[in-house]
């Protein structure tokens, strides 16, 4: 890491978004996370996604567990309300803030030992009740903070820093999110920001519950040899099986490949989501066909990557509960109180 | 022949059934048709943790005083359940009645030479009319009560009168119903001595009171005071509160075109996370609560610590019960009060308030939203099981026209823009209580990183030492201003001077008054003083400082609300003695009495423990 403050002036020519926002005005503070740590290159995509997409800033809620993973939000969006909750628990945090408030923005972050052990419980909930939001986690595989324990998602075989080789089946948390019903389903990979920066945008514009595996290389604990989560082997290993392009809603929209190339795909919100086709029999609109596609191309020690699933029309907790549409954190008094007259009426039926 | 209890308005009685019988009903008409004769009657569910075919019991003290606390002993036996006989029928009273169905035979041996019987033929009555076994039972059980109200003077018109409002809307079964109820009526006037010597007789001492359970008054308070974000996990006996809220919201909070809910109700997957819900949301402005018991907020311990140091409003409903596993946990204990008052981990206190009825379950489900804004932190409202799944008669609910809800410090994009500085933790007022902003207010101000501990005043990372305790030390200051905050102790002067005092807290409170009366008639004098909220007011320690003895009676075994005033205020342990209730069953005025009167000789009161010279 490095200790020198920010300078907070900015080149003039620097590009604005529609808002008139640069990028800067994205960033959070300096981070302290190791130099060259895969977490950084995800918060400086998740910069890049929101003063891409000219997302309000302070329209964002940036919501965290415990772990190296989950000290990121500092490092990004200084403009935003951010909360770093207990470990494991930022799904129930983050679904209460949603239900406050439906018109923010969530992005949740958490990572594989924050998500896969001690909070699956809270990630398969938060999944399966369809909270809108887009949760990433940044998954290496490995305990940071607390030095080199394995995590639940590290691969059978996988070798620790100090030689130890895990004897545990992993945790996919993208096969479980597929079963669990998110509608929106991605993995990539920190040193691939062509990739990720696209996907954030098109997880950000959902509106569902949209889930990013981001794979993150630890350099600490978790980059030698041996390891299936060093930079080399996620490298080596990775087969996406597209990569896309987001235009928002009212964009214009041009055609750069030729037809047959690409598919266009709309959510519900009216932006449009391009994709490329590498692998051309991939469906993003199956999702037993994504979850056998992966379970295949896993057992051949490939890392799958891209947009894995989408459904265009995602039905998010709000719909499910019928909540009103004015956000509930800005009922007024005569919204919620019924008054003495109504409780007239009730002392009267109890009598 | 035994001899016979004499009493007008001044008895209980107690019905042992099956589990899942479909008795409840039944019973609850026959409470509720005394209340409708003006008469005050306090039922109470003693249930297992069962669904069907265990024992339960329903529990009616009929008193025309007005005492509501449970009274100990039977003065007549509905004796329903051939598992419970035996300790049924010990319980009754000499002089007493026992009820039973004398289809079958019974031996000698199993009845009482000093209690009176009275057998009704209710399976075969049954048998003989009704063809379908679920209709044999179901319609035993109103033939019971038509018995009942033969033997002891209850008004048949009243009767038909409640099973008309009960089954308003399936006016079919109003018919059926009523002849029933006659046909035990009719057999019980021609066969047996009415009534008995326990009756009931038409009074008008019920006033405007109403009859509700506690669960569902604190859920309405919920709505009262603007709750509309509750997360919760099933568990007996706080259940339903949520389920209360649930519907009190669909009649309230509904828009009748669109059909769409100014609230949001989740059913979490555990109680951590129905906590984590209602951080979040109260994190984001909306008023936002769970409702749990005992083993919940165990589950809820470091998210409350959490709460409590980043300063979270959240509005706990915790409906006390006993400990751990199944059984017990449906009796009642007032066991919770320290795992509340220092849940979590590292230096923490919260604020707890102790509602003695229905009423002021409403009044205090209310007020905690508006304290947990106020004082940003987790607020307890300490429900018990007793007045929580009971139907207690009480005062109407009350609601001034004029109150508003009280938001608390929440910084405006108005009042970011009149460049007043924000600092997430700076006590800009000197009450302890620092400003907040919501997510969302404003473009370029107020937005802040929101952590447990390792922060200094303006919210940005710190590990030093003295912003910790800085921080630490204010919270202590924010403490002392929720001791101004909370409802006051409420105290009840003996009407003789006296040396001696007794403080007491939640359902405990119908007991004591009886107690109160009982101890003076016997020439006792004792100042009586109902806590309702932790973080204790000066009339706490007044109190204290103005008597030598205090009797502290709880229905815990280890003195908890004791230790919580010896730990805070620093009292001599030996003048505080305790009084403990804590097998379950709801603490009644005769053990009060007995215990009291026990320490204390006639009605000088002296010192309990004198400090050994």
């Amino acid at each position: 890491m490095t200790y020198i403050a920010k300078p907070k002036f900015r080149h003039p020519s620097l590009p604005t978004n529609a808002l008139g926002f640069t990028r800067r005005d994205y960033e959070g503070t300096v981070s302290t996370l190791c130099a060259g740590c895969g977490h950084d290159s995800i918060s400086a995509a998740i910069i890049q996604a929101c003063f891409e997409l000219s997302l309000p800033p302070h329209r964002i809620a940036k919501l965290s567990g415990i772990g190296c993973s989950s000290k990121t939000p500092t490092y990004f969006l200084g403009a935003s309300h951010g909360f770093n909750s207990v470990h494991g628990r930022m799904p129930s945090v983050l679904t209460g803030a949603n239900l406050a408030n439906r018109e923010l923005v969530y992005l949740g972050v958490s990572g594989d030992g924050d998500s896969a052990s001690i909070g699956l419980g809270q990630f398969a909930h938060a999944i399966r009740r369809g909270v809108n939001m887009l949760y990433i986690v940044e998954n290496n595989g490995v305990y940071g903070l607390t030095k080199g324990q394995f995590s639940a998602t590290s691969d059978r075989g996988s070798k620790s820093k100090k030689g130890v080789v895990n004897t545990d089946e992993p945790i996919d948390l993208v096969g479980m999110a597929l079963q669990l019903g998110a509608t929106f389903v991605g993995r990539s990979f920190s040193g691939d920001k062509a990739q990720l920066v696209p996907l954030i945008k098109a997880g950000l514009l959902h509106g569902g519950a949209a889930f990013i595996d981001c794979i993150s290389p630890c350099v600490a604990f978790n980059n030698h040899e041996g390891s299936t989560r060093s930079f080399d082997y996620v490298r080596a290993h990775n087969e996406a099986v597209n990569r896309l392009d987001v235009i928002p809603a009212r964009a214009e929209i041009t055609a750069d490949y030729a037809p047959g190339e690409t598919v266009d795909v709309r959510q519900h919100d009216g932006s449009v989501i391009r994709l490329k086709k590498v692998a051309a029999d991939y469906d993003t609109s199956d999702r037993v066909g994504a979850l056998t596609y992966l379970q295949r191309r896993q057992e051949a020690g490939e890392i799958v990557t891209g947009l894995l699933y989408l459904d265009e029309e995602p039905v998010d907790l709000h719909q499910s509960l019928k909540t009103a549409e004015k956000p509930l954190n800005a009922l007024s008094d005569a919204e919620l109180c019924p008054g003495a007259g109504e409780l007239a009426k009730f002392n009267a039926s109890l009598r | 022949m035994p001899q016979r209890l004499e009493a007008t308005n001044d008895f209980v009685v107690k019905f042992a059934n099956v589990n899942g019988s479909g008795s409840a009903s039944a019973n609850r008409l026959f409470a509720k048709a005394i209340l409708r004769m003006g008469v005050p009657a306090t039922p109470r569910n003693i249930f297992p943790s069962n669904i069907q075919g265990l024992p339960t019991w329903y529990e009616v003290r009929v008193s025309e005083k007005g005492y509501l606390g449970a009274r100990g002993g039977i003065d007549l036996a509905v004796a329903m359940n051939p598992q419970t006989w035996d300790r049924d029928v010990k319980e009754i009273e000499p002089g007493g009645y026992l009820f039973y169905d004398s289809s079958k035979p019974m031996p000698d041996s199993k009845f009482r030479k000093d209690v009176n019987v009275i057998g009704v033929p209710l399976t075969e009555m049954c048998n003989n009319a009704y063809s379908d076994p679920r209709q044999r039972q179901l319609f035993k059980n109103i033939i019971y009560v038509g018995a009942l109200a033969a033997l002891l003077d209850i008004e048949a018109a009243v009767v038909e009168q409640l099973l008309a409002e009960q089954f308003k809307g399936k006016d079919k079964l109003i018919a059926p119903n009523v002849a029933a109820f006659h046909m035990g009526r009719d057999w019980a006037l021609k066969n047996l001595q009415c009534p008995l010597g326990i009756r009931v007789a038409r009074r008008d001492a019920i006033g405007d009171k109403i009859f509700l359970e506690g669960n569902s008054a604190a859920a309405l308070g919920a709505v009262y005071g603007g709750a509309s974000v509750c997360a919760w996990y099933p568990i007996t006996p706080s259940s339903s509160v949520a389920e209360a809220f649930e519907r009190h919201c669909r009649r309230y909070r509904t828009d009748k075109e669109t059909g769409k809910g100014r609230y949001a109700i989740v059913q979490a997957e555990d109680e951590l996370a129905s906590i984590g819900m209602v951080i979040g949301a109260a994190w984001n402005g909306a008023r936002a609560f769970t409702a749990t018991s005992g083993p919940g907020v165990s589950l809820m311990q470091e998210f409350l610590g959490l709460a409590y140091f980043a300063e979270i409003p959240a509005v706990v409903i915790d409906v006390q019960r006993g400990g751990p596993s199944t059984g017990m946990p449906t009796r009642n204990q007032q066991s919770d009060v320290l795992s509340c008052a220092y849940a979590s981990h590292g230096d923490t206190k919260h604020v707890l308030l102790f509602p003695e009825d229905p009423r002021e379950c409403f009044e205090f489900g209310a007020t905690a939203f508006d304290l947990a804004d106020r004082l940003q932190t987790p607020i307890f409202v300490m429900l018990e099981l007793e007045i929580g799944m009971n139907e207690r008669l009480c005062a109407p609910l009350a609601w001034d026209p004029a109150r508003k809800l009280d938001r608390g410090k929440v910084m405006t994009a108005a009042d970011l823009d009149a460049a007043r500085t924000f600092g997430r933790y700076l006590d800009v007022d000197g009450d302890g209580i620092p400003y907040r902003t919501l997510p969302g207010t404003h473009p370029s101000k107020g937005a802040f990183f929101t952590r447990g501990t390792t922060k200094d005043r303006m919210a940005r990372y710190s590990e030093e030492g003295p912003d910790y305790v800085d921080n630490m030390e204010r919270l202590l200051r924010k403490f002392a201003t929720a001791a101004r905050l909370v409802p006051p102790a409420i105290a009840k002067p003996a009407r003789e001077a006296t040396r001696a005092g007794v403080i007491y807290y939640g359902s405990t409170s119908p007991a004591m008054d009886e107690a109160l009366d009982v101890l003076r008639e016997r020439n006792i004098h004792l100042d009586a003083l109902r806590i309702r909220a932790f973080p204790f007011g000066p009339e706490v320690e007044a109190f204290l400082d103005a008597h030598d003895s205090v009797f502290l009676v709880e229905q815990n075994r280890d003195a908890q609300m004791r230790t919580l005033i010896v730990n805070e205020l620093g009292v001599d342990p030996a003048r505080i003695v305790p009084v403990l209730n804590f097998d379950g069953s709801p603490i009644t005025a005769r053990f009060i009495v007995n215990a009291i009167a026990e320490r204390m000789t006639g009605a000088n009161v002296k010192p309990l423990r004198k400090a050994v010279p």
